[in-house]
């Protein structure tokens, strides 16, 4: 069976009549696109209009993207699916320092002591990250990993501890209170840099390494140990992924790991961090963008009058002073007709968010729906106004920020197939359609608008960057290059340059929402293999000797006490919903965990089974803890096809 | 580099001998039982990828136990070891004495080598093809193979049999008669399956349960130190040297006067002198004796010892190794193989001495696998040296702390190359690096190595006992100190001959009697296979380094191979040539190719080819081999039949005048 699903590239708008697409010009499709917006803003006013922006496209993209909401519109309802994976990270790491963004680099990676892998098997699905750890490894660093399979990243690893589905925070706890009670808490850093430490003591001290096996099923002895090594290693990172971010209670798992640096010292210092490790190419510059709907470019707080008015200036429109919605949010509004009209670019909701059937409905719920994107995705298919758009990553000029924050340059080395229009000029055509008189600028143009506005970009001129292939912020000054982590500050003698200290995160335990039970008695967690990535719109079109189709991961004593073959069909089956696909038996796996990914909607529709129980600070989804059932299916329904 | 293992079980007894070598294992994770504990927690990452140099001797003990190496057995190697499977298996085919294919238990190594087949090893291939049908064979009771080279050149022609099992054995036929070949290739019964299979040696402690109640001697070695029932026994390692017991001698002075397996008896004979007046020396001390010595190495290359140690020793990075290059396989040498067996204590104790130069506190002593007796009496002298503080902890009392690990090869001639060894004793494939970095700055793991041959080591003894000015009065002045040669062919005594530096090769043949009566010398090989030939009208070539570079050839190793008038020279060559082609690593392109390239053409010029045509493509293949070679198999790959052409004039039009010596 073919498991790809390539899709052609669109080259001609398309916009909905009588119920179907049908092919229009470019002109009767951006006036169509102009027109729904247009009406809705007037009819509801511009809070009823939403836009998802593409974490893989360019900061001058997502630049535009937010600036196309916030001015053209007038709302603060911009997003992307970094909601879906690291709007946690950030949320947590702001909370703590200031500013979300991982706070190592690369090369420290390659230069560390220890390094934690927590809830993230990079080997798979950040292979790039991956070759710095084994830089790191080779050099002589340890490598811990956390996580409930044993990955193709653990079995790298020095220790491996395999913790149930959701017990992050006690295992957290755990290891802080035995680094406490072991006397290795780094007390000048706590005391100097820190807010809430007795508090956080208390909040520890019940999770004793007893209390914390009988939660989280990882042997005492393990706890202690890499509550041990951390405490001991003179450098360490801390790494994650979304095992930590896809929960309903993301920011506060974050937070909890965020604590362990506070109070070992291991942030601020060269060789030392907290870094979650991003999974799109620019899921980093999206945020920094203000493609998010509570920041402006460069992190910067949009309840602040202040920042506004620079910003008002340059745009000449007042931004309104209040968050807006998240893209979980936006969804749920669109249930409640908040949210009427939706543009998205470059994004696939329908099968990127939870529970597929709600997403569909939510989206058909709504008055006008454009879609800009290369190819006729499932949520493209549900749209009004269809726009053919580049490939940002070859067909225009920009920058990507990657996970340690490096700004690079990307060049254009394609025209987009005929037909087909970059995306800042499609945004700009429709800024003129709705009243503002966008030129359109060049990529250089637009990113010396995000220098003029966002003070941590504004030493990074085109030349510079090019010139050091690629600057991280922050970057004040074209002077200076700032050092490569974050938050040195916390380490100052005078208080007046340390700043803020960073408050302790006081989070509790809260498990999975989707319990267990007799009829769901399988933990289902979710996530990616190697050679596919999320939805498959990008991956599935390529071929790959390793693909083997959606598969449920069972343990080999699941599989027997089942009674079923590698390879044989079962029906898995949650509380919303049911599926069929073919078993493979894995020794990473233990018994009651079992494990899908998301890359082959067409064969097997995983976000059926999951649960849209969000963190209700960033408003992520926990894709990682379904309760399932799994039966053997009769002859006969073994062809894997999704059940509605 | 993800570890992909394979879905194949290991039989109990393939998992007996790997964990005989790596120690049972420690959870469901690296090879062991599945255990609830398993599902919550794994530990390896660097305690297991340290263990990777380990990989080479747990192949061994699977192809020493059941005579080849199954999928199973591989995939619980790498799953004890966290090395993928397919590198594992790259690791495993690169060596010839490995089988991925099931085979028979005994494996019957005939050397059809250039020594061996001037003394009509052809017959005995034929013999053995009718008899057991074609080389390499999974069927039937015994399988053979043509070999390179063994190492027996002075009984040539020379057979191994190897036979897999609990406890593995082997035997020679040298000279090989057909009779001792039937022998040699007649199967014996599976030996009775309880027991023996823990304890042994394979060059590293073993950690298998169940040692204490075994029937094995107090010093267990890797081959049983009976042979095969029905062969002869292998004759006396001084039998390999004529004249033993010569009072000339220095280096061979305890061939033959002592029991290779005591310890006693070596230092009745001026053992461990040496090492005490090291000690006595200081670091510093040795390594100025040997360089006054002006000792240059014995494999090949003659680079100053004493720089090569200072160079090691003054090296900030640590920890600093020593590695004994023993695994002697240029086509006719067996000088290494000689001391090894004749006198192993000699060098373990120069081993110690160079550990205690040069900052070192584990030697490797890679020993080629096609030498089981060497093996065993090397073994048995480390176990005994340990018992009496001569390695461990605090040497002689010293506090100096030296041991040494054992590492059989396994049949890859590259791996005798300065850098290729190291990567066959770290468990990788035997492939040569680029230099630099040195094997002084970056050798073995990565760390400063000094990489001594066997006979360069024992040399020490002597400069250590005489005082290096003393030694370097020994010989000329540009070559010092005794020399050892490896003298084979068609002379009345072929043999190992120790004579000091400036002998010229009329003396070394007449030493050995010269020829016998009616034949007369065609050719001599010098240094090997890499060397070259001479003409027998060049007799008064002297044997030292510079006197052999002023006649533009090459002592090499040591090898005097003399051809004589009845030898086939272009068969020889293509010998040569099949060599190299079999030998190359294929890393590189000039040798990959170059070697087939003078393989075939060889090949036809020996079926009725156009020389002139053909020795202009060798010519040109040659000069890139040379060029471009990263190591010196391909830069020496044509240094053979480069010299039969222009010196033999091998391929002269008939009627040619003879050619005067071309420098």
């Amino acid at each position: 069976m073919d498991f790809s699903a390539p899709y052609d590239r669109l080259t001609r708008p398309l916009v909905r009549d009588g119920g179907e697409l049908r092919p229009a010009s470019w002109e009767e499709a951006l006036d169509r696109a102009a027109a729904g917006f247009r009406r809705g803003v007037q009819e509801h006013g511009p809070d009823s209009f939403g836009m998802l922006s593409c974490a893989r496209a360019t900061n001058e993209m997502n630049f535009m993207a937010q600036k196309f909401t916030r001015v053209v519109i007038g709302t603060n309802n911009v997003d992307s699916c970094n909601r879906t994976c690291h709007a946690p990270s950030v949320a947590g790491l702001s909370a703590a320092f200031g500013s979300g963004g991982g706070t190592s680099s690369y090369a420290e990676v390659e230069d560390t002591d220890l390094i934690v892998i927590w809830g993230g098997n990079p080997r798979f699905a950040h292979p790039i990250f991956f070759q710095h750890v084994l830089k790191g490894v080779r050099n002589g660093a340890r490598l811990f990993v956390v996580d409930p399979r044993r990955t193709s990243t653990a079995e790298w690893a020095d220790r491996w501890l395999g913790l149930n589905v959701g017990t992050d925070i006690p295992l957290a706890h755990a290891i802080a209170r035995e680094i406490l009670h072991a006397g290795l808490a780094n007390e000048t850093f706590v005391q100097r840099a820190t807010s809430g430490f007795e508090e956080y003591r208390a909040l520890v001290e019940p999770w004793t390494l007893s209390a914390a096996e009988a939660e989280t099923g990882v042997p005492a002895e393990a706890i202690r140990e890499l509550a041990h090594a951390y405490a001991r290693a003179e450098r360490a990172q801390m790494c994650w992924t979304l095992g930590i971010t896809e929960h309903h209670n993301a920011t506060d798992n974050v937070r909890a790991l965020i604590n362990l640096a506070l109070l070992t010292g291991h942030v601020g210092r060269y060789g030392s961090g907290l870094n979650p490790l991003r999974g799109q190419n620019n899921v980093q510059g999206g945020g920094d963008m203000g493609a998010i709907p509570d920041r402006l470019a460069g992190f910067q707080d949009i309840l602040d009058a202040r920042v506004r008015s620079r910003f008002e200036d340059v745009w000449g429109r007042p931004i309104q002073g209040a968050k807006g919605k998240t893209l979980t949010q936006m969804f749920e509004a669109m249930e409640e007709s908040e949210i009427r009209t939706l543009y998205v670019i470059g994004e696939n909701p329908v099968q990127s968010e939870p529970e597929t059937h709600k997403t569909t409905s939510r989206l058909r719920s709504l008055d006008h729906l454009v879609v800009q994107d290369i190819f006729l995705t499932r949520t493209a298919e549900l749209a009004d106004v269809v726009l053919p758009a580049s490939a940002s990553w070859c067909e225009s000029d920009g920058t990507f920020t990657n996970s340690e924050r490096r700004v690079q340059l990307v060049r254009k080395a394609l025209d987009p197939p005929e037909g087909a229009r970059d995306d800042i000029e499609i945004m700009c055509d429709l800024a003129t359609r709705l009243g503002h008189d966008w030129e359109r600028p060049a990529a250089e143009d637009i990113w010396n608008e995000v220098r003029s506005l966002s003070p941590m970009h504004r030493g990074m001129s085109y030349a510079r960057l090019e010139e050091h292939q690629g600057i991280q912020w922050p970057c004040f000054s074209e002077d200076e290059l700032e050092p490569s982590f974050l938050h040195r500050r916390l380490w100052a003698q005078d208080p007046a340059e340390r700043g803020e200290p960073a408050p302790f995160g006081i989070v509790g335990h809260s498990p999975p929402v989707d319990l267990l039970d007799e009829d769901f008695p399988f933990r289902l967690t979710t996530g990616r293999r190697l050679d596919d990535y999320n939805t498959g719109v990008q991956t599935g079109g390529f071929s790959s000797p390793l693909r083997r189709g959606e598969l449920l991961d069972l343990s080999p004593e699941d599989a027997d006490k089942l009674g079923v073959a590698d390879g044989e069909v079962v029906r898995v089956s949650s509380r919303r919903g049911s599926v069929l696909v073919p078993v493979s038996i894995s020794d990473a796996m233990r018994p009651g965990l079992v494990f899908m990914t998301f890359h082959f909607p067409h064969q097997v529709d995983t976000q059926l089974l999951t649960i849209d129980a969000t963190d209700p600070i960033a408003g992520t989804a926990e894709y990682k803890a379904a309760a399932v059932s799994i039966e053997r299916v009769t002859e006969g329904a073994e062809e894997p096809v999704s059940v509605r | 580099m993800d570890l992909r293992f394979l879905d194949e079980t290991p039989t109990d007894t393939e998992r007996e001998a790997v964990d005989s070598v790596l120690g049972p294992p420690e959870s469901g994770w690296d090879g062991g039982t599945r255990l609830d504990t398993d599902l919550r927690y794994a530990r390896g990452g660097h305690t297991a990828r340290d263990r990777r140099d380990l990989l080479l001797p747990a192949l061994h003990a699977v192809n020493d136990r059941v005579g080849w190496i199954s999928p199973g057995a591989l995939d619980h190697v790498c799953r004890r070891l966290t090395v993928p499977p397919a590198e594992a298996y790259a690791v495993a085919s690169f060596y010839a004495m490995f089988a991925l294919q099931e085979r028979p238990r005994r494996v019957v190594h005939l050397c059809t080598d250039i020594a061996c087949a001037a003394k009509g090893s052809g017959p005995l291939r034929d013999r053995l093809a009718e008899r057991h049908g074609p080389p390499g064979g999974h069927d039937g009771d015994v399988t053979w193979h043509e070999s390179p080279c063994l190492g027996m050149c002075e009984r040539a022609p020379a057979a191994l049999a190897i036979e897999a099992g609990p406890r593995p054995r082997s035997a020679v036929a040298a000279p090989a008669t057909p009779g001792a070949i039937d022998t040699l290739a007649a199967a014996s019964p599976e030996p009775a399956a309880n027991g023996h299979s823990n304890g042994r040696a394979n060059g590293v402690p073993a950690h298998g349960p169940g040692t204490a109640d075994r029937d094995l001697p107090a010093a267990p070695t890797t081959f049983d130190d009976v042979p095969l029932p029905g062969t002869d026994p292998e004759p006396a390692p001084a039998d390999a040297v004529p004249d033993a017991g010569s009072p000339d001698h220095v280096l061979l002075r305890r061939i033959g006067r002592v029991d290779p397996l005591s310890l006693d008896d070596y230092r009745a004979e001026g053992g461990y002198l040496a090492l005490r007046e090291a000690l006595r020396l200081g670091p510093a001390g040795v390594i100025r004796e040997v360089s006054d010595s002006g000792l240059v190495g014995r494999g090949g290359a003659a680079f100053p010892t004493g720089r090569k140690w200072q160079a090691t020793a003054s090296q900030p990075d640590g920890p600093h190794y020593l590695v004994c290059n023993a695994d002697e396989s240029e086509p006719g040498t067996f000088k290494d193989r000689v001391i090894m067996e004749g006198d192993p204590f000699s060098l373990i104790e120069a081993m110690t001495i160079a550990g205690y130069a040069i900052g070192a506190h584990t030697g490797y002593l890679y020993i080629r696998g096609e030498y089981p007796r060497a093996l065993r009496h090397l073994e048995n002298a480390i176990t005994v040296a340990r018992e009496r503080d001569l390695l461990g902890d605090d040497v002689l009392g010293s506090g100096f702390s030296f041991d040494i690990e054992i590492r059989r090869g396994a049949g890859a001639y590259i791996c005798g190359e300065e850098t290729a060894i190291f990567g066959s004793i770290e468990g990788e494939r035997g492939e040569p690096r680029t230099k630099p970095p040195f094997p002084v700055e970056k050798g073995l793991f990565g760390k400063p190595t000094a990489v001594n041959n066997v006979e360069t080591l024992v040399n020490v003894l002597p400069i250590l006992l005489m005082g290096g000015p003393a030694y370097a009065a020994v010989g000329t002045e540009g070559s010092t100190g005794p020399k050892l040669f490896c003298l084979s062919g068609g002379v009345r005594r072929p043999g190992l001959y120790e004579l000091p530096f400036g002998a010229t090769l009329r003396d070394l043949i007449e030493a050995a009697g010269g020829m016998p009566e009616g034949r007369s010398i065609q050719a001599v090989l010098l240094g090997g296979a890499a060397g070259a030939f001479v003409r027998g009208d060049e007799l008064d070539i002297p044997l030292t380094f510079e006197g052999a570079r002023a006649a533009g050839t090459t002592l090499g190793s040591g090898v005097v191979l003399v051809l004589d008038d009845t030898a086939d020279l272009v068969a020889t060559l293509v010998r040569v040539a099949a060599f190299f082609r079999d030998e190359s690593c294929g890393q590189c392109v000039p040798c990959r190719v170059g070697t087939v390239r003078q393989e075939e053409s060889l090949l036809r010029i020996s079926r009725g080819g156009d020389p002139a045509s053909e020795v202009a493509l060798l010519r040109e293949v040659g000069q890139a081999m040379r060029d471009a070679s990263i190591c010196g198999l391909g830069q020496t790959a044509w240094n053979a039949v480069e010299s039969a052409v222009d010196r033999l004039g091998l391929f002269d039009a008939p009627g040619a005048p003879a050619r005067e010596r071309t420098p």
